[in-house]
């Protein structure tokens, strides 16, 4: 498995996605500019500020050349993960449903929280076990999850709830303590957590490594 | 154009302004919102709309209105 991690000017957690994705595979970057994706088997969207954040999260992004192969690689059923302000990207985009606002407190968060796996049933959630509880750090100052609530209710009933913050554990005010979401055809993911960061002992947790580990063991 | 919060969308920027409004001594000020002005030349009026809403705003968070003399 040959995972790509896309590098716009802004992002700055794109080296610990491409240390973590290289503990179960092979990994490089893409640079914004180029639409090529190299023939990778996975993208991921990486933490960041991409293009500065400037006007609205993942706004600007998501307009990169890049992105728009992204968009086509995830619509022919290619493995996407976004991070943070991949995530954001990601919505941005209409890969995923919802938006990110910021925090109700307005304040940077930076601590781990657990999460429980809403459901293994998607391509960055396949070692993970429902209702298992992930710790994994989150860092973020605009990472409250919003939809409609009829775009809720439509994501619980399709089971497409990625992770959720455990109870107490809502660090910015998301709505039913959503922390990420998968994809219509299961295949994209977005979380605003960082697994990246949760991969090694030495950092306190490796339950990180399971959305990459998942990823991993796809045929492709 | 002019881009503000959705109604119903908790909007933590005008709480923090409307909590900050009663220690200056201004009362009775209340729904206070924090959005966003876009100004532009343009030449063709008619890709405003498109721009709002591919761009300058995203429409399941935030509404826009377009404002000034677009004849």
């Amino acid at each position: 498995m040959r995972f790509g991690v896309v590098q716009f000017p802004g992002s700055c957690d794109e080296v610990d996605a491409v240390l973590a994705a290289e503990r179960v595979g092979e990994a490089e970057l893409l640079w914004h500019r180029d639409a090529d994706l190299r023939g990778v088997d996975a993208v991921i969207v990486p933490g960041g500020f991409s293009y500065g954040d400037y006007l609205r999260v993942g706004a600007i992004a998501r307009f990169s050349p890049v992105m728009e192969s992204v968009i086509r690689f995830a619509q022919e059923g290619g493995p996407v993960l976004g991070i943070c302000n991949g995530f954001q990207v990601l919505c941005e985009a209409g890969l995923l449903p919802g938006a990110l606002l910021p925090n109700t407190r307005l304040r940077f968060v930076c601590r781990q929280a657990d999460l429980v796996v809403g459901t293994a049933n998607s391509a960055w959630s396949g070692d993970c076990t429902t209702g298992e509880i992930l710790s994994i750090p989150v860092k973020h100052t605009t990472g409250r999850y919003y939809a409609p609530e009829a775009m809720l209710d439509e994501l619980e009933a399709d089971d497409r709830v990625l992770v959720r913050y455990a109870n107490g554990h809502n660090p910015n005010g998301s709505l039913r303590d959503i922390a990420g979401v998968v994809g219509e055809g299961r295949n994209v993911v977005g979380l605003m957590p960082h697994p990246e960061h949760a991969v090694d002992p030495l950092t306190g947790s490796v339950d990180g490594l399971k959305l990459f580990a998942s990823a991993a063991s796809l045929r492709v | 154009m002019l881009i503000r919060p959705k109604e119903g969308i908790l909007d933590p920027q005008g709480v923090a302004v409307e909590r900050a409004l009663p220690a200056l001594g201004f009362t009775g000020v209340s729904r206070v919102h924090v959005g966003r002005l876009v100004e532009l030349d343009v030449e063709d009026p008619s890709q405003l709309d498109e721009l709002c809403r591919t761009l300058l705003s995203n429409p399941l968070i935030e509404d826009y209105e377009i404002l000034g003399d677009v004849s």
